[in-house]
């Protein structure tokens, strides 16, 4: 008869937390002993999850900070955080508009209120192909969506970046027709993922990053997450986006994340982890396709990028 | 003068020219080439390249201008710099972003205009930096050197589309240097008298 104590696993079997952090060493120097003692899949399943694991290692919160697109405020990614220093955020309106039971214009703390924010740690995959893992704060789209109350007619939900030349330089010059403009499908929009996003690293949001709030798709491209919003609006036709508008061959309204659909100009095929040397392979829906895949069945993703 | 340009000038020049690669390497040792150290090293390399490209075909225009031939002393260490950068700009690409895989490279050369055209640059400028030594000047013979050399037209046509393709939407420096090569390009077809002419008036004043 097997008795079972309660601590089935001795202390002596749980990994030391050194061993742990030295996995890939310690990896390497068993790894003739493993190959002959493990089913070879096995040993290939457990290298690639900590391969992964290792590549998915938080970006620091100085690269999140000093590293991004925010043609607002200048086209270098130095620019944002260079640029933004002085930018108000506060006092700061959301207007809720379109086929909603309550449109309203909400004072930020009003809209905001009552949801508590989760910290969520996404991949971001930017379209030039380089690539960050970010512990965002924020609030998923979907609970805001159910307090808002869009009607039976929402198909689709835009989002309006702020516009404001004298705060901020890039919109002195015409590289984009301003103010920026990105949307989602409702479905797309009521997935648990999708995120509107109040800080990261567990701190408000910066200026540089979309403050006080953005929004985050982790299986698209960065572009569509909408950054310093101050307008959503529910709709029954598909919203026309600002990169979509500039330049409809190079950037679809879904930009799903997708290896196998190139840029017009590059290719998709891989991305570098900033402060990587080498690239990595870019993975399905940014490797969310568990959770997303099914939102496309049917849709052929080389029309629709 | 021309004991000015070999013994002061030239030196200085070969100096400057090594300032973008030190700075690169100060960057690596400390640790601080940014957030993207890759993409940092692709931008100076690559910009300096161009830069220095375009250094050595202003040469020529300075020197009917100024009616200093001496100048031309300088279009061979400008060129070698600028052949030095597209090295190193290529050999980031190849390792970095390409681990050395042919496959990888051929794939993305044929598939993609603006590596294409930042490739072949790079082809074009090889043999022009293999000549450069004044031995190999003297075994081609002048005219046929010269000749061979026209290639670096084609190079720094190709090199400024390179760098146009490969901006996502702000187009402004690709343009500037467009408009550069424009110029010195120009300069070129502006006939030898009225140069000429210039230079007398300009000596002149």
């Amino acid at each position: 008869m097997l008795i079972r104590h309660p601590d089935d696993f001795p202390s002596r079997q749980i990994t030391d937390e050194r061993l742990f952090q030295d996995r890939r060493a310690f990896l390497a120097a068993v790894g003739g002993a493993a190959l002959v003692a493990m089913p070879v899949e096995n040993l290939l399943a457990a290298s690639r999850k900590l391969a992964r694991a290792a590549q998915d290692k938080l970006t620091p919160y100085e690269a999140v900070t000093t590293y991004n697109n925010f043609y607002e405020f200048g086209t270098d990614k130095s620019d944002p955080a260079a640029n933004s220093k002085d930018f108000r955020t506060r006092p700061w309106t959301v207007q809720v508009e379109g086929e909603v039971k309550k449109p309203a214009t909400y004072a930020y703390d009003d809209f905001v209120r009552g949801f508590t924010p989760v910290e969520r740690v996404y991949r971001h995959r930017c379209v030039e192909g380089w690539s960050m893992v970010v512990p965002w704060m924020g609030i998923p789209l979907a609970s805001v969506i159910a307090r808002l109350e869009p009607t039976s007619r929402a198909k689709f939900i835009e989002f309006t970046t702020i516009l404001d030349p004298k705060q901020m330089p890039g919109q002195r010059a015409n590289i984009l027709p301003w103010p920026y403009v990105e949307g989602l499908r409702m479905d797309e929009a009521m997935n648990p993922l999708t995120l509107l996003v109040t800080g990261v690293y567990g701190k408000p949001l910066l200026p540089q990053n979309g403050a006080p709030l953005r929004l985050v798709v982790p299986w698209k491209y960065g572009f569509k997450g909408g950054k310093s919003i101050v307008n959503i609006r529910f709709s029954e036709a598909q919203p026309r986006t600002t990169w979509n508008i500039a330049a409809p061959n190079e950037y679809g309204f879904y930009a799903n994340v997708n290896p196998s659909v190139d840029h017009p100009r590059w290719s998709q095929a891989k991305e570098r982890r900033v402060g990587e040397f080498f690239k990595q392979p870019t993975l399905m829906f940014n490797g969310y396709g568990d959770q997303v895949a099914s939102l496309y069945t049917g849709m052929d993703l080389r029309k629709h990028f | 003068m021309s004991r000015w340009v070999t013994r002061v000038v030239r030196p200085v020049l070969w100096a400057g020219s090594a300032l973008p690669f030190l700075w690169l390497v100060r960057g690596a040792v400390q640790g601080n080439l940014g957030t993207d150290p890759v993409e940092t090293i692709q931008k100076v390399t690559g910009l300096s390249a161009l830069s220095f490209l375009l250094g050595s075909l202003a040469v020529t225009p300075l020197r009917q201008l100024t009616g200093w031939n001496v100048l031309n002393r300088l279009r061979r260490s400008l060129g070698v710099t600028a052949f030095a950068y597209a090295l190193l700009h290529a050999f980031s690409y190849f390792v970095f972003d390409q681990e050395l895989s042919p496959v990888g490279i051929t794939q993305d050369v044929v598939k993609h205009p603006w590596v294409l055209a930042g490739f072949s640059a790079f082809l074009l400028l090889i043999p022009l930096a293999a000549t450069s030594t004044g031995g190999m000047v003297r075994r081609l013979g002048g005219k046929r050197w010269q000749r061979l050399h026209r290639l670096v037209y084609v190079a720094a046509v190709l090199a400024v589309l390179h760098f146009l393709w490969l901006v996502k939407r702000d187009v402004t420096l690709p343009l500037y240097y467009i408009a550069a090569l424009a110029i010195l390009l120009a300069a070129r077809f502006i006939p030898r008298r009225r140069a000429e002419a210039a230079a007398a008036a300009l000596a002149g004043r």
